[in-house]
C-alpha cells in the first residue's frame, strides 16, 4: 500500500468522526499555538531592544559614574583626553539632570543632557533641521539646545522652533536644531531630550561631573583593549575605588540579552510543552478507542491481505494526519495571535521560520510517539479474535 | 491438487480439559471442485474453515495449499499467502462500511500492491461480473443484503485467488436472495472457480457437487455426488 492511498484511508476515516478528530486535535492546537504566541512574542521583543542596541555601533562603550566627591568624578575635558590612548576612537561625556523649561506660558520640568558635538556620531542620534552643537559652543558655553521631536511639540506646537528662544532655569537659551524622530524605544525616550553644551551644563546644573562616557572604540575588535584602558585609567583615578563606575559594552549586553531570550524562550516551550503532552496522551487515548471500535474492521483487512506493517501504519498514519492538521492549524492561531498581541504592545511582529517549522515537526512527532502504542495493539491482533469481535 | 490436508489437529486448552476441536482430519481438494463443509454449530466446521483460510494454523497435521506448505508459517506470510490464494466470503458480508462497493472491492488489491488505475479496472470488471455494474460508487448501508453479499464475492474475486472460501454465504440473507447467491456461486464455479462452502444448512450443501460432514471435530460421511 503507497503513502498517498494510506493517507488519503486516514483522512476519509478523521472526516467520518468530525468532532471527535476536531475534540482530539484541540490538545494540540492549543500547544502549538501557545507555543508559538510565547515564544515569538519573546522573540519580537528581544529584536527590537536589540535593533536597538545595535543601532548604537558594536564598537560603543558606556562608561557610567556612579560615585560622587571630587575623589571619584570626573569632569568632561578629562574625559576627551581619552581619545588619545590606544584602541579608542570618539568620547562622548554627557553630563545629565532636570531644568525648569519654559516657553510663553508653558512650563515644564524636562530632563537635559549636556553634550559634546561626538554625541551625533557615537550615539548615532541626528537632526532633521537647523545645525548640531558645535565645538565652538563647548568652548564659549554658548546657550544653544537642540530639541527633540516630541519635546519640540510640547513647547512649540506647529510652530518651527529654530530661533526661538526658552528659558532654562530663567536663562534664556536659542533653539538652534531640531532633532530627528526615533519613535518610542524600549530602551529610553530620544523625542523627549534636550541637549545643550556641556560646558553650559556644568554652570547651569552646577556640577562637573559627568554621569555618563560614551566611547566609540576604532573597531569592534579594539573593544576588549579600550576597555582594559579605560578600566585601569579609573581604577587609578578613583584609587581603586571599582565600585564607584562601570563600564558596559554593547556584545555583553547582547550576549546577556540573548542568554536571557534564550532562557524564557526555552521556560515557555517547557510550559506549552506540557499542554502539547497532555493533548498528545489525548490523542493515544482516542487511537486507543479507535482500534477497540474498529477491531472488527481490522479483522476483515487482516483476512484480505493485510500485513501487521499495512494495519501499523494505518493507525499511526491517522494519528500523525490529526495532529499535524491541529499542527498546522496551532501554527496560523499562533501567528494571528503573535501579530494581535505585538500590535497591542506596540512590538514589530516577528515570527521565527525556525520555530514555525520545529513546531510543525514536532507536532509529527508527537503524532508519532502517541500512536505508535495504539497501532501497535492493532497491528498484533489475531485475525481470527478480530473477527470473531462485533 | 489444489488442497490437501493431512491429519490436522487442532487443539484448545480450556482450563484443564484439551477440547478437540479438530481430530485427525484429513481431505482433498481438486481444483475446479463445489465443496460443501456441513456440521452442526461446535462440530468444527469454523475451526476448519479458519485453518484453511489461513486464520489460523493447525496444532498438529500437514496442509498443503496450491503447492505452499502451510506450517508455522509467519504471521506476515499467511497475510500474503490469504491475500493471493483466497477470497473469503463471510455470512455477515464483513463490508467496510466507510468505504463504497469499488473501495471495498479493491482493498484485496492494495494490499498485493496493484496500481491505482489497474485496481480500478479490475474491481470495476469484477462488480460487473456479480451484477452489480451500476451500484459500484454506494456505501453498504446503502445497498440490500443481497446486493452486499455481491460486492463481498466481487471482493473475493478480485484478487483472482484459486479459491473462494464462503462462510455460512446465505445465512443472513432471505430464501429467494439465498438462491440468487448460490447461482452466483454456481455460475462461478462453472466458470473454473474452486468454491467451498462452510454451511449447517443441508438445502445449500446439497447445491454443491460433493459434501462433506464434519461432526465432534472429525470428517464423516464423505459423500461424493449430492444434487446437483
Amino acid at each position: 500500500m503507497n503513502g498517498l492511498t494510506a493517507i488519503k484511508m486516514a483522512m476519509k476515516n478523521l472526516r467520518s468522526h468530525k468532532l471527535r478528530s476536531f475534540l482530539t486535535m484541540l490538545g494540540i492546537i492549543i500547544g502549538i499555538s501557545s507555543v508559538i504566541t510565547l515564544i515569538s512574542i519573546a522573540q519580537s521583543s528581544t529584536r527590537m531592544i536589540t535593533d536597538e542596541v545595535k543601532d548604537l555601533g558594536s564598537n560603543l562603550i558606556t562608561v557610567g559614574i556612579v560615585g560622587r566627591g571630587t575623589t571619584t568624578s570626573i569632569d568632561y575635558k578629562e574625559a576627551l583626553d581619552w581619545e588619545e590612548k590606544e584602541g579608542i576612537e570618539k568620547v562622548s561625556p554627557v553630563i545629565s539632570g532636570n531644568v525648569e523649561a519654559k516657553y510663553n506660558n508653558k512650563k515644564e520640568t524636562v530632563s537635559i543632557d549636556g553634550i559634546t558635538p561626538n554625541y551625533e556620531d557615537v550615539q548615532n542620534f541626528h537632526i532633521q533641521s537647523g545645525r548640531y552643537i558645535m565645538p565652538i559652543d563647548v568652548d564659549t558655553r554658548q546657550k544653544v539646545v537642540l530639541v527633540g521631536a516630541e519635546a519640540a511639540k510640547t513647547f512649540f506646537g506647529k510652530e518651527n522652533p529654530i530661533g526661538k528662544q526658552i528659558s532654562l532655569n530663567g536663562l534664556p537659551f536659542t533653539v538652534v536644531g531640531l532633532l530627528e524622530e526615533k519613535g518610542e524605544s524600549l530602551l529610553s525616550s530620544y523625542d523627549d531630550k534636550i541637549l545643550i553644551p556641556i560646558s553650559t551644563s556644568e554652570r547651569l546644573l552646577f556640577t562637573s561631573g559627568v554621569k555618563v562616557i560614551n566611547i566609540q572604540a576604532s573597531s569592534a575588535g579594539d573593544v576588549d583593549l579600550a576597555i582594559s584602558t579605560i578600566d585601569k585609567t579609573l581604577k587609578l583615578k578613583f584609587k581603586n575605588d571599582t565600585n564607584s563606575y562601570n563600564i558596559l559594552n554593547q556584545q555583553d549586553l547582547l550576549e546577556t540579552m540573548d542568554t536571557v531570550t534564550q532562557t524564557m524562550s526555552l521556560l515557555l516551550a517547557g510550559i506549552s510543552g506540557i499542554s502539547l503532552l497532555v493533548g498528545g496522551i489525548g490523542i493515544m487515548n482516542i487511537m486507543l478507542v479507535s482500534v477497540t471500535e474498529r477491531t472488527k474492521e481490522i479483522g476483515i483487512r487482516k483476512a484480505i491481505g493485510a500485513k501487521r506493517k499495512d494495519i501499523l501504519s494505518l493507525f499511526l498514519i491517522e494519528s500523525v494526519v490529526l495532529t499535524t492538521i491541529g499542527g498546522v492549524i496551532g501554527i496560523l492561531i499562533g501567528i494571528g495571535g503573535t501579530y494581535g498581541i505585538s500590535n497591542l504592545m506596540d512590538v514589530e511582529p516577528y515570527v521565527a521560520p525556525a520555530v514555525v517549522v520545529s513546531s510543525f515537526l514536532f507536532s509529527m512527532l508527537i503524532g508519532v510517539v502517541f500512536g505508535i502504542l495504539p497501532a501497535n495493539r492493532a497491528a498484533k491482533l489475531k485475525p481470527i479474535d478480530a473477527l470473531r469481535n462485533e | 491438487m489444489l488442497i490437501s490436508l493431512e491429519k490436522i489437529n487442532k487443539h484448545y486448552v480450556v482450563g484443564d480439559e484439551v477440547v478437540k476441536a479438530l481430530d485427525e482430519v484429513s481431505l482433498e481438494i481438486e481444483k475446479g471442485e463445489f465443496l460443501a463443509i456441513v456440521g452442526p454449530s461446535g462440530s468444527g466446521k469454523s475451526t476448519l474453515m479458519n485453518i484453511l483460510g489461513c486464520l489460523d494454523i493447525p496444532t498438529s497435521g500437514k496442509y498443503v495449499l496450491d503447492g505452499i506448505t502451510i506450517e508455522k508459517a509467519k504471521e506476515n506470510e499467511l497475510s500474503t499467502i490469504r491475500n493471493e490464494k483466497i477470497g473469503f466470503i463471510f455470512q455477515n458480508f464483513n463490508l467496510l462500511t466507510k468505504l463504497t462497493a469499488i473501495e471495498n472491492v479493491e482493498l484485496p488489491l492494495i494490499y498485493r500492491g496493484v496500481k491505482q488505475a489497474e485496481r480500478r479496472k479490475i474491481a470495476t470488471e469484477s462488480l460487473e461480473k456479480v451484477g452489480l455494474g451500476e451500484r459500484i460508487h454506494h456505501l453498504p448501508t446503502k445497498l440490500s443484503g443481497g446486493q452486499q453479499q455481491r460486492v463481498a464475492i466481487a471482493r473475493a474475486l478480485a484478487g483472482n485467488p484459486p479459491i473462494l472460501l464462503a462462510d455460512e454465504p446465505t445465512g443472513a440473507l432471505d430464501s429467494k436472495t439465498s438462491r440468487d447467491i448460490l447461482a452466483l456461486l454456481k455460475e462461478l464455479n462453472k466458470q473454473g472457480h474452486t468454491i467451498i462452502i462452510i454451511t449447517h444448512d443441508l438445502e445449500v450443501a446439497n447445491q454443491a457437487k460433493r459434501v462433506v460432514q464434519i461432526k465432534d471435530g472429525k470428517l464423516a460421511n464423505v459423500k461424493v455426488g449430492g444434487k446437483r
